[in-house]
């Protein structure tokens, strides 16, 4: 891997580092230029995907899915049912692999967690006042006590992206760090994933920055959006965001994974996605330990494709379940 | 995190299967004649030479070569349709026709992006994206301009020059022949065309198209042949001659015509500086660089050749060049994720080979990708030259191949010494997020084109041509119009 430091990470701060540190560190970052990381993801969006490398990239994708129901009007049968299709995507087919997670609310992670105990499966839940974070510091850890207690192996998180947007770095970064103090100890720890909403961060620089910042509190996922912004995830904010996991990792040998969520609804932008994980990140990137989906429409367009490619011929929407 | 179920990836992370693209879309004839007065007819000679398809060496068909006695019949139909039928045509009549073959080469785009590929080597990705878009927003623009000349700022009804002899390069085959054809015939002359001897396929087919589209016989007629079909294109009775390629031929060609009433324009080499500041944003310019120079194979008279990296990053950023190149994609030209294809000719290989091997003995560090070169046709590794100097024949010769020079430098000001300090100027690129520093260095750079964190990107709305050894006139634009055209102001 590379031997030199990248350019602007060569001395990274302390998660304790002042507002005025954080800014000469972060503003010092390499500037992104937004049409040229467009026309990259548009000329890798013609990579042309086809045969058994399609089908180990379908089944990799329900792999990296992490299932997602996130509604008030969620209830417990709801969840139960999502969780059932985690498990077991395609009932039709044992060879079919089951999804990363499923991604709840914190008061539904008990029910989840009541399916999917003894499975590959984790739960996660959004905590810390998601979407808006907007509350108070104590309520936002006792929503991530609450939610790890109850079984969560994963907590996403939102960051303060007023503090963040008015350049009260610091603030957004003590956030992520007492949430991830709030996520446990140990190897059974639960793991932090820190969404950025970059709908509303608007530039490419502040993805990248508050990727860095986000990894310098200790994220073991950068993650992109709630799903409740216009625009959620797009491929050039993935870019960004797997670039800056790939610096960090060359400046500080520690590796984060990264989360898309929002608006992948078909294979073939999902595949996209996948593609544009090899070419920037690499392969060490490539595995539901290191990329997941934010997604939940998502999976029954990949097992429409994946039966496809079985059956050879396109199934209607009846042969896969609605949970 | 671990799964049961875990399948294999296929050999060496995400291996993309073959996605090869179908190649029946496009009707390669055995033989082509030479497009005259409409028609296509037999040379006069029995002539004929042999085109091939680069990546794999398999002969693709057989082509005319024009004797001069050829070329003057062809000139003559030039003529008498320029006299009698396109020069007194009203423009809003000659745009109708320039119009339609935009039309029918925006509909036929993938039959000729597929014989571009095959005849010339590059990437179905690049002559599907980049080329074949080109040329029918070339042909659409130009139309547009048809019946607006008195509005162009060269006086109010200005005429065309007559019967213009054209003669373009094999590296864009028929992207050349749009930029030449399009002002050409928008301005009322008329044209013979003379396409490059490795590459004549598209342009034969565009002669189908131009049939298809009902333009007068002698608009457009189209030679084949090689150098001495091209000399005996300059010699014969035209008006105006236009010319892309090397620049060897290039002052050979103005060496003839001086002397003459012939207007010229000469669009030669290039050895572009694409210069990356310290403040750039990294991962664009990466892309950047990659595209300046790996884009076509490198064939490209604008390529990015000669990367000059301010010192202070220069480590940190070959090292992530390092890495990108290595996922560049090199061989079938025909398989849709393919980034770099074949070189164009035998010729052209041996010649990137000789200056790549001078490079090494003159002391600069050569390092490629490890990347599994195909047995049959013509390839090159992507190359990068690092610790080259000013001095050596690889900063300064124009290579036309996949590969980079680099060089460093400490201060704006060395960084434009060092970008003209070239007997070309053609093209130029800046990496900075400094505007006031974009718009500095554009105005000191001697060069027709600078690109600002960007590279190779071409509009038909933009003028395109050099400086010194690169040549004069413009392509494209406003400006563009103003070879074909006579000038009273």
């Amino acid at each position: 891997m590379t031997t030199l430091l990248p350019p602007g990470l060569e001395s990274v701060p302390e998660p304790t580092a002042t507002d005025a540190q954080l800014r000469r560190f972060l503003h010092g970052l390499p500037g992104v230029d937004q049409v040229g990381a467009e026309a990259r993801v548009a000329q890798l969006a013609t990579r042309s995907i086809k045969n058994e490398s399609k089908d180990w990239a379908l089944d990799l994708i329900i792999r990296m899915i992490d299932l997602t129901t996130l509604e008030g009007a969620d209830t417990p049968g709801k969840v139960t049912s999502l969780a059932r299709k985690g498990l077991r995507p395609d009932p039709d087919d044992p060879t079919c692999p089951p999804v990363a997670a499923i991604c709840v609310y914190p008061d539904m992670v008990a029910d989840v967690a009541r399916i999917t105990a003894g499975s590959s499966v984790k739960v996660a839940a959004v905590a810390t006042a998601f979407p808006a974070g907007r509350a108070a510091m104590d309520v936002k850890l006792a929503d991530t006590r609450q939610a790890v207690a109850d079984g969560a192996h994963e907590i996403d998180m939102v960051i303060d992206r007023g503090a963040f947007l008015s350049g009260r770095y610091g603030k957004v970064l003590e956030e992520i760090v007492a949430v991830r103090e709030a996520c446990g100890t140990g190897p059974d720890r639960a793991h932090l994933k820190v969404i950025l909403e970059t709908g509303e961060l608007a530039t490419l620089d502040n993805v990248r920055r508050a990727s860095v910042l986000a990894m310098i509190g200790g994220a073991d996922f950068v993650k992109t959006s709630t799903g409740k912004v216009a625009p959620a995830s797009t491929r050039p904010v993935t870019m960004v965001m797997l670039q800056a996991v790939v610096d960090f990792r060359a400046a500080t040998g520690t590796q984060v994974g990264v989360k898309s969520a929002g608006g992948i609804r078909s294979s073939k932008d999902a595949i996209r996605y996948l593609v544009l994980v090899n070419e920037t990140a690499g392969p060490d990137w490539l595995t539901p330990d290191w990329f997941r989906y934010g997604a939940s429409s998502l999976l029954n367009d990949v097992l429409l494709q994946r039966r496809r490619r079985t059956s050879g011929v396109y199934e209607g929407h009846d042969y896969v379940t609605l949970d | 995190m671990t799964d049961t179920t875990e399948p294999t990836a296929p050999s060496g992370g995400f291996a993309y299967a073959p996605a090869p693209q179908a190649t029946d879309v496009v009707d390669i004839r055995s033989s082509y004649g030479l497009f005259i007065d409409g028609e296509f007819v037999a040379p006069e000679g029995d002539g004929f030479r042999k085109t091939v398809n680069p990546a794999t060496e398999e002969v693709l068909a057989e082509v005319a070569d024009a004797s001069p006695a050829d070329v003057q019949r062809a000139v003559a139909a030039a003529r008498r349709a320029q006299t009698e039928v396109w020069g007194p045509m009203p423009g809003s009549e000659r745009a109708k026709y320039l119009y339609r073959i935009a039309r029918l080469i925006a509909e036929r785009s993938r039959e000729l992006a597929v014989l571009e590929t095959i005849d010339n080597g590059k990437p179905i990705r690049e002559s599907r994206d980049s080329d074949l878009p080109l040329v029918s927003a070339h042909f659409f623009y130009y139309a547009g301009w048809a019946d607006k000349l008195g509005y162009a700022g060269y006086g109010p009804d200005p005429k065309p020059l007559g019967v213009a002899g054209q003669i373009i390069p094999w590296n864009f085959p028929l992207l050349m022949a749009a930029w030449k054809l399009a002002p050409a015939l928008a301005t009322g002359n008329t044209v013979v065309l003379k396409p490059a001897e490795t590459t004549p396929l598209t342009a034969l087919h565009l002669a189908e198209i131009i049939q298809q589209a009902d333009l007068p016989p002698g608009v457009v007629n189209i030679v084949t042949g090689a150098g001495e079909t091209g000399q005996a294109l300059v010699d014969a009775d035209v008006d105006k001659v236009a010319f892309t390629g090397s620049t060897a031929v290039g002052k050979a060609i103005q060496r003839s015509v001086a002397g003459t009433a012939k207007s010229l324009t000469l669009e030669l080499g290039g050895k572009a500086a694409n210069i990356v500041f310290d403040d750039a944003p990294l991962d664009q310019a990466i892309e950047g660089i990659v595209n300046g120079i790996f884009f076509n194979q490198g064939h490209v008279c604008c390529a990015g050749s000669r990367l000059l990296v301010q010192e202070s990053i220069a480590e940190p950023l070959m090292e992530r060049l390092r890495t990108r190149l290595s996922t560049l994609r090199l061989g079938d030209p025909m398989d849709k994720n393919t980034d770099i294809g074949a070189i164009n000719s035998a010729e052209q290989l041996e010649r990137i080979t000789a200056l790549a091997s001078a490079g090494e003995e003159e002391g600069a560090t050569r390092w490629s990708p490890a990347c599994d070169l195909p047995d049959r046709g013509y390839w090159f590794p992507p190359t990068i030259f690092s610790d080259a100097s000013q001095s050596m024949r690889i900063a300064r010769e124009e290579i036309f191949g996949p590969v980079l020079t680099t060089m460093t430098f400490r201060t704006p000001d060395e960084a434009v010494a060092k970008a003209n300090n070239t007997p070309y100027g053609l093209s130029a690129g800046v990496w900075t997020d400094k505007g006031s520093r974009i718009l500095w260095m554009a105005q000191q750079l001697k060069a027709g084109v600078v690109w600002s964190n960007t590279f190779n990107r071409f509009d038909p709305t933009s003028p395109f041509g050099g400086y010194k050894e690169s040549g004069f006139g413009r392509e494209g634009g406003r400006q563009g119009l103003a070879p074909y055209l006579e000038v009273t102001i």
